[in-house]
């Protein structure tokens, strides 16, 4: 039985208020918020195991390693990688993406070949590739968008060719929600030899994710939204492709002998992680991977659904008032709702929300391109995490019903 | 409390009117000066034609703004204030606005010269907002530096 009040009770964040109202906090696709377990995941180790890694003979040195080593592999078994060492510590999604771009993509992206992206994509998985293509003379193409801001898949074969070097696709777009066809468009892509990387920033906290079903290449992730620290995130790759590739950043802990000349390189995953790691964070990682698997992938996803399903039927009520971007079926889509009205900008909807005690976003989400094809410069955007309730669902409503008529009526 | 702040920042409805009903929105055709500035985080945007008379003066203004309240509304209030105005003291307004925007209370002489954009004062309670107030400023303050430069 699915327990969202005994949940709310793990987050300590969850019971302040804000200009006096209690805190909804929908704001999850930018950032989670943190279980006690986590915290105390990280002051434990702050406060008995705190030495650096791989490289002390004494006690400590040891434990902060195993500490650090037995994270790698909760984070490994969470996305079904088939061994730790297929998981590199980054600060982020981003810096996983870059860490492809600047070194698998050096080797093997060239004139002529072609980079497919969704027309979804967070900056972080286009700008990367805008910049490989531009540098190798390679060219960058968008699948085109639906109407209801899914892929429009109609000439899916004209667009993945055996020119197509590399897919790089987000897996739920943190702009809209759409949940992408990962699966299937990874089996086309392979078919012609290409490379997949998936962007599970926005999936991973969310739904179960399994890099051997997807049958990807490399998949990124980033701890803050799955109720881990900010500042660690994680780059699966395949091991035959980790092997060959060159190191991204060079210095420390990723050599294995160094002369004053040359150097040799470490051993998977270290060759990818030069200098002192985040240890404390990839702790705290850890601890909210053991969290998640606690309650279950399965079913924090039924729990965004019927909540997103709740949401969707809720804002019918707006209906001649707002446009909703994203699938209108909420098992086809992730727990945001971006939506926008010409009469309201999305920042005076922000601000009015926020002094009722309302986090949401507003802006373009850090995806330009699509909130252009969209029409629109800035959506506002509600997103649901395990903990939050129909009664803050209620609250959106609420408080959006007044903001609406604050700013077109002019009544109070 | 949360509604008394909102009307603080949205200026008593002043800020809720110009942002409606936005000043000076007719396009002026072959005007002196053009100004434009866009936020890219937000995509709001602030467009100027300004015609100056013999004595340099800002004589006539259209204006069109794409974005939040705030945004929009500064940028109709300062369409209505720069008239009358050299470029010079148009720098002084807003170098006053900005003073304003960051704390210092205007005095008597100094709100006459900045007209409705007193009633901005409100959104000093929203740091985060405070650059929406500054956006049309920015326009116009670049452009001035630019016209300066190339009529010594």
């Amino acid at each position: 039985m699915y327990d969202v009040k005994k949940i709310r009770e793990d987050f300590p964040i969850l019971s302040r208020k804000v200009y006096e109202k209690p805190l909804v906090y929908l704001d999850n696709a930018a950032t989670s918020q943190t279980p006690r377990q986590v915290i105390e995941a990280l002051v434990d180790y702050y406060e008995n195991s705190n030495a650096n890694v791989h490289r002390g003979v004494h006690h400590l040195s040891q434990e902060a390693t195993d500490l650090y080593e037995s994270a790698r592999v909760k984070v490994a078994k969470f996305i079904n990688a088939r061994e730790p060492e297929e998981i590199v510590w980054t600060r982020n999604t981003t810096e996983s993406i870059n860490l492809v771009a600047h070194t698998w993509a050096q080797e093997h992206i060239g004139p002529g070949d072609e980079i497919i992206v969704t027309p979804m994509e967070h900056h972080s998985n286009l700008v990367p590739w805008q910049k490989v293509a531009a540098d190798k003379g390679a060219t960058l193409r968008i699948l085109p968008l639906a109407k209801d801001a899914s892929i429009d898949l109609s000439d899916i074969d004209k667009y993945i060719t055996p020119r197509t070097k590399l897919l790089a696709m987000v897996h739920m777009s943190n702009g809209v929600g759409t949940i992408n066809p990962v699966k299937e468009l990874t089996a086309k892509a392979k078919k012609m030899g290409a490379t997949v990387l998936v962007d599970a920033a926005q999936s991973a906290p969310h739904m179960p994710v399994d890099v051997i079903d997807l049958d990807c290449d490399f998949l990124a992730l980033s701890g803050h939204k799955m109720l881990g620290p900010t500042g660690i995130g994680a780059l699966y790759g395949r091991r035959e492709l980790l092997e060959e590739m060159d190191p991204f950043l060079t210095g420390g802990e990723m050599v294995l002998e160094v002369w004053y000349d040359r150097a040799t390189w470490n051993d998977l995953p270290m060759k990818f992680e030069a200098g002192t790691p985040n240890i404390a964070d990839a702790v705290g990682l850890g601890a909210a991977v053991d969290y998640l698997q606690d309650i279950g992938m399965e079913n924090i996803r039924d729990h965004e659904i019927q909540l997103t399903r709740y949401a969707l039927e809720a804002f019918k009520e707006f209906e001649e008032e707002l446009e909703m971007f994203g699938p209108s079926d909420a098992e086809k889509r992730g727990g945001i709702l971006s939506f926008h009205t010409d009469a309201v900008h999305p920042h005076d909807l922000g601000t009015f929300l926020d002094r009722d005690g309302i986090a949401v976003r507003t802006g373009h989400h850090c995806t330009m391109p699509l909130m252009r094809s969209l029409g629109v410069i800035a959506s506002a955007r509600a997103s649901f995490y395990l903990y939050n309730t129909e009664e803050e669902v209620d609250a959106l409503v609420d408080s959006l019903k007044r903001a609406l008529r604050y700013f077109t009526d002019g009544a109070k | 409390m949360a509604q008394n702040d909102l009307d603080e920042l949205y200026g008593n409805d002043l800020i809720r009117d110009h942002n409606r009903n936005p000043r000076n929105s007719a396009k002026l055709n072959s005007p002196d000066l053009v100004a434009d500035a866009v936020n890219p985080f937000c995509g709001d945007e602030a467009h100027f034609q300004i015609n100056l008379d013999g004595q340099g003066r800002v004589s006539e203004v259209g204006y069109e703004g794409v974005g939040c309240a705030i945004c929009r509304s500064a940028g109709s209030m300062l369409s209505e204030v720069i008239k009358g105005h050299t470029l010079e003291e148009v720098e002084e307004i807003s170098g006053l606005f900005q003073d304003m925007m960051f704390g210092a209370e205007p005095s008597e002489e100094q709100a006459a010269l900045l007209g409705d954009l007193t009633s901005m004062t409100g959104v000093r309670a929203f740091p985060i907002r405070i650059k929406c107030a500054l956006l049309a400023w920015s326009a116009i303050e670049d452009r001035i530096s630019e016209h300066q430069r190339r009529q010594p």
